[in-house]
């Protein structure tokens, strides 16, 4: 169970997210939509603390935070319940994709390199990428550098996976395959927050779309109201122009 | 006008050659020294710690400052005056020591501007995964940047070898304190410094084939 109260993001004096409410379920898949520049970002990266919150609180699973007054123990706390994926990937370059999924289990988990290893063969398995184990992710096709990065997120066991727009920095040819593997991620029930622009795969995944705008919450439902009954006028607007 | 006395130099190539281990054991063990002190000064002046930033700073500033002949004479003549447990030191540790402190203050701004051209992503995704600041810096920053580094650091060692013939001024003989020697023995100045030069040439242009090689491997790795 995740919830989130009034948590507050001003670059100077522009309030990026503007007191945001959200409760998340275990095993919910919800999406965020929203034009350019309204804090989908913003919001997952307070949430792991990249950025940080000036008001609010975060519970995630057995965590639970002010922000206000996060000591480090309280963000790293944070950081190791949340696993993020980035837009750019953001792979370690100095690490193979085996040791990229190894990494946390071993220092930040303290698991034997053993255990790690096998668990990073498992996911490298899942991704289809087992052949790939050696590989740098500068070796690596944007397509696959992005399912080294989902399967170092999933390899974590955190509560929450975050993803960041995880499919637009890719060629177009590499699109289906990430969304094949965040389809199965899904399936697995895990609790996922995923910001995107494909309106497709939100519609198919999602069991609640979340509209955004100014750094608010504006509309939420299943994705057949929010998608096809649209209540808010800047979301029809909106839908009408991504469609 | 002269000829050279060949016969001497050929002489005194394997004398000064005895003393090459000295020259090379002063600079590998200062460039150890200051390999470690770089990275400790370089990450601090990435991560600013507050009440220690102004002192990194003012010790950057003085040991770039300042010469290192001046240095050296600072510590081995100097210093015994004011701390007296430094009584003691002898003329080799003083000279690593002295390497050591005026080179990493090169090396930690080397550094430093390595660990600033690592991509932020990277800091970002270690920070994702909940690393602490220093496990952050061991295991994903400074390896980066100290690919980015490499070559420069390479030749700041090249300076460092070139450095150690001050060594000579405290009284050390190293390769040039020896050719000191054998030339106020024989009054051939020409023939003993020439040979000696010729020597820290080899042994500098061996290290720069080895900075090439160094260099087409670091283009490489990461990429397989
Ligand atoms: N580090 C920063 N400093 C100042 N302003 C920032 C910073 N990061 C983001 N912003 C601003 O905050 C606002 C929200 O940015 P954010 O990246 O969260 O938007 P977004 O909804 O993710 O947009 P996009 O769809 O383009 O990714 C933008 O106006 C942006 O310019
Ligand atoms: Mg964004």
């Amino acid at each position: 169970m995740i919830s989130i109260r009034g948590l507050t993001k001003r670059f100077g004096s522009t309030a990026v997210l503007d007191g945001i409410d959200l409760d998340i379920a275990e095993g919910e898949r919800v999406v965020v939509i929203g034009p350019s520049g309204t804090g989908k970002s913003t919001l997952l990266r307070c949430l792991n603390f990249l950025d940080r919150p000036d008001a609010g609180t975060i519970a995630i699973g057995d965590v639970s935070v002010d922000v206000a007054r996060a000591t480090k123990r309280d963000i790293l706390a944070l950081r190791r319940a949340t696993a993020f994926v980035f837009q750019n990937y953001a792979l370690f370059a100095n690490k193979t994709a085996k040791e990229n999924i190894m990494e946390a289990l071993v220092t930040v988990q303290g698991r034997p390199r053993e255990e790690a290893e096998r668990r990073a063969r498992e996911v490298l398995a899942e991704t289809g990428l087992a052949e790939k184990a050696d590989s740098y992710p500068a070796a690596l096709s944007g397509g696959q550098q992005q399912r080294v990065g989902i399967g170092r997120a999933m390899a974590i066991g955190a509560e929450l996976m975050l993803f960041d727009e995880p499919t637009s920095a890719l060629d177009p040819e590499w699109v289906g395959e990430v969304l094949d593997l965040m389809r199965r991620v899904a399936a697995q029930r895990q609790t996922m927050l995923i910001v995107t622009h494909e309106m497709q795969f939100a519609r198919e995944i999602a069991d609640r779309v979340i509209f955004m705008e100014g750094g608010r919450i504006v509309e939420q439902g299943p994705p057949g109201q929010v998608l096809e009954a649209p209540h808010d006028a800047r979301l029809r607007r909106f839908l009408r122009r991504v469609a | 006008m002269r000829a050279l006395d060949l016969d001497y130099m050929l002489g005194l190539v394997p004398v000064i050659l005895g003393y090459v281990p000295l020259t090379l054991f002063m600079a590998a063990v200062a460039m150890l020294c200051a390999l470690v002190l770089a990275s400790l000064l370089a990450v601090e002046r990435v991560i600013r710690v507050p009440g220690l930033d102004w002192l990194v700073v003012l010790f950057i500033s003085f040991f770039r400052g300042t010469p290192l002949l001046v240095q050296l004479f600072l510590f081995y003549y100097g210093l015994p005056q004011v701390l007296s447990f430094l009584t003691q030191i002898n003329g080799v540790t003083a000279a690593i020591m002295g390497l050591t402190l005026h080179f990493s203050a090169y090396m930690a701004e080397a550094i430093r501007a390595a660990i600033t051209g690592v991509d932020r992503s990277q800091w970002e995704a270690a920070q994702s995964i909940g690393m602490t600041q220093a496990q952050m810096m061991r295991r994903i920053v400074l390896p980066q940047a100290g690919r980015i580094a490499a070559p420069t650091l390479v030749n700041y060692f090249i300076d460092m070898i070139k450095g150690t013939s001050l060594a000579f001024t405290l009284g050390v003989t190293e390769m040039m304190g020896a050719t000191q020697k054998e030339a106020s023995g024989s009054f051939l100045y020409f023939e003993a410094f020439l040979v000696v030069a010729i020597l820290y040439w080899i042994i500098v242009e061996v290290l720069s084939q080895g900075q090439k090689q160094l260099e087409t491997h670091l283009n490489k790795a990461y990429a397989r």
